[in-house]
């Protein structure tokens, strides 16, 4: 399509301003955190580093973090072995509901967290009859997790194709053999990039771990809500803010390294 | 690897990968296990478990929960007037939400499938999925602060007349507009990316002007995607109540229906009527979107 230079000129425009809209907010937290003033009044009044000391010796906020990374890392282990396991189901085999099964991995994802929230706490406190810990709320995320893995996973099983499988069974060797010689290693970025989306998922989530953890149980997302309206607290929530924005960027740069080698020309080049 | 693999020769299987090699359905089965018993034993029969729930009643003498049968929590849920108004209201909000996200969406879409080169083009895409990654906490708390009496927006809206909106039903909608636009971007980007070049030119080269195009061509091949976009817009505000509980004053959204009726009022099957709002209307919407072809475009 033949645009004009002004079309083009005004498109771009606008996306510069969808753009800004988008950093800008993100932008005025982080010079919030050096800010004198303790009621985000802008323009910052004056420039400290009171905030970011009295998060660095906040306790609530730092064993909130190790609580949130030890909850992530276990339900990223457990959906990357649930992940794997149906995703190898289900493209590789061809069974009665397949598609049921399908729409059973997505919809912890689907439905809206206060679904899912309510209808796990309603499950473990009066149909298990456990209460409420450490370990339901391993559960619970593990269960929305397993989605990012199974995507990875599929899409990684789809493009490979089975022919080195075959060949690897033709050569006579065992299906634990060829599981882990031949496709594994081609699941390997895969699993990386779709273990690296559950932690983060996991880390950020805040409905379900409202209705599944329990007393005493304090994730990052839940501190920050604890304390975002206490007025004391308000500046070292901006820090804490502050560097999980930091935090955000490392996830995204390893994934930009993963997506390096196989681009999508290059994969599109392959399914051909 | 099928079910129907071909029996080559294996000359060194031996015992159970030899056993497991033959029998496809029983590798299926194991590799089915695991996962089904999570998913099916945990999630579904939660999920069973409170649609049921929503048909019992809570003692009110010892606040446990009752198998009573009753239809009375539906009754209250779809008579009562707070639900009724809260239920209007979030569906205003999510239908708001939806439109604002779709109208920043295309353009900036279309610039990024369109007319920017393939380094621009890469760039943007990380730097719209960016923000995908930062907390949904911290966004919240970003417009919050964004908003706050003395904050930015005040700043630079104060000197030609304006004000900020406060916290309330438009910082609600600002909020949560800026919470899944990226989630609309995405897929209409993708859908502009598949619409081929090749029709765009054959439009102009039939003389259409590029508005004439747009509409014409674009937005009919882009619809089933602008529909994906807007059910991830649509969806996600329905269920949620963080944000309004964050900028949103003291305005309630069905999820604070949900959340107070499971948390302060400890009356859970009220709560899981209430739930069966959302539920309800997220389902007759995919219903609505399901022919347009929508759903493959996820």
């Amino acid at each position: 399509m033949r645009l004009s230079r002004s079309a083009k000129a005004v498109l771009a425009v606008l996306t510069g301003v969808v753009l800004a809209i988008v950093y800008v907010p993100l932008l005025v937290v982080v010079l919030n955190s050096f800010s004198t003033s303790q009621t985000f009044a802008w323009p910052p009044p004056g420039f400290t580093l009171e905030w970011w000391e009295r998060a660095a010796r906040s306790q609530g906020a730092i064993d909130a973090v190790g609580t949130s990374v030890l909850v992530a890392l276990a339900a990223t282990a457990v959906s990357l072995v649930l992940g794997t396991l149906i995703s190898l189901a289900l493209q590789r085999y061809e069974f009665f509901g397949r598609d049921t099964v399908n729409l059973l991995v997505i919809l912890p994802i689907a439905l809206p967290g206060i679904i899912t929230g309510i209808a796990l706490n309603n499950f473990f406190r009066t149909i298990v009859g456990v209460n409420l810990s450490l370990g339901t709320l391993i559960v619970a995320h593990a269960t929305f997790c397993i989605v990012t893995v199974f995507n990875n996973v599929l899409a990684r099983l789809r493009r490979t194709g089975t022919r080195l499988e075959e060949a690897s069974y033709d050569l006579g060797a065992g299906v634990w053999t060829t599981f882990r010689l031949v496709t594994f290693p081609q699941l390997r970025s895969a699993l990386l990039a779709g273990g690296l989306l559950a932690f983060a998922l996991s880390f950020d989530e805040i409905i379900v771990t409202t209705f599944t953890a329990g007393t005493g149980v304090e994730t990052l997302p839940i501190w920050i809500l604890n304390n975002l309206f206490r007025p004391n607290q308000a500046p070292v929530v901006n820090v804490v803010a502050v560097v999980l924005i930091l935090v955000s960027i490392i996830p995204i740069a390893i994934a930009q390294k993963l997506a390096g080698p196989e681009s999508r020309g290059a994969s599109k080049a392959v399914a051909r | 690897m099928t079910a129907t693999t071909t029996t080559g020769a294996a000359p060194r299987r031996r015992g159970v990968s030899a056993y497991l090699y033959e029998h496809a359905r029983v590798r299926l089965a194991l590799l089915l296990a695991a996962p089904l018993f999570w998913l099916g034993v945990v999630y579904i029969v939660a999920l069973a478990a409170l649609l049921i729930t929503a048909f019992w009643t809570v003692d009110s003498f010892t606040g446990e929960v009752r198998i009573d049968w009753t239809l009375d929590n539906i009754v209250t849920v779809l008579t009562a007037s707070v639900y009724q108004s809260v239920t209007l209201r979030t569906i205003g909000i999510a239908l708001l939400v939806t439109a604002i996200d779709i109208v920043l969406a295309l353009p900036i879409a279309f610039f990024m499938a369109k007319v920017a080169g393939p380094r621009l083009q890469r760039a943007l895409v990380v730097a719209v999925l960016t923000p995908l990654w930062a907390s949904y906490l911290v966004k919240a708390y970003a417009w919050r602060t964004v908003l706050s009496p003395e904050g930015l927006f005040a700043w630079l809206v104060e000197p030609v007349g304006g004000s900020s909106p406060g916290y309330g039903i438009p910082a609600t909608v600002i909020t949560l507009s800026y919470l899944w636009l990226p989630y609309v971007i995405l897929p209409i980007y993708a859908g502009l990316e598949r619409v081929p070049d090749s029709l765009l030119d054959a439009s102009s080269d039939l003389g259409a002007r590029p508005w004439r195009t747009v509409r014409s061509v674009v937005l009919p091949l882009l619809y089933p995607a602008i529909i994906a976009g807007s059910i991830f817009s649509f969806s996600l505000t329905l269920g949620d109540y963080i944000a309004v509980s964050i900028v949103g004053g003291a305005n309630q959204m069905l999820g604070n229906l949900v959340y107070t009726n499971v948390g302060t009022a400890n009356n859970l099957p009220l709560a899981a009527a209430a739930a069966l709002i959302p539920i309800a209307i997220i389902m007759v919407y995919l219903a609505a979107v399901r022919r347009t072809g929508a759903l493959d475009n996820l």
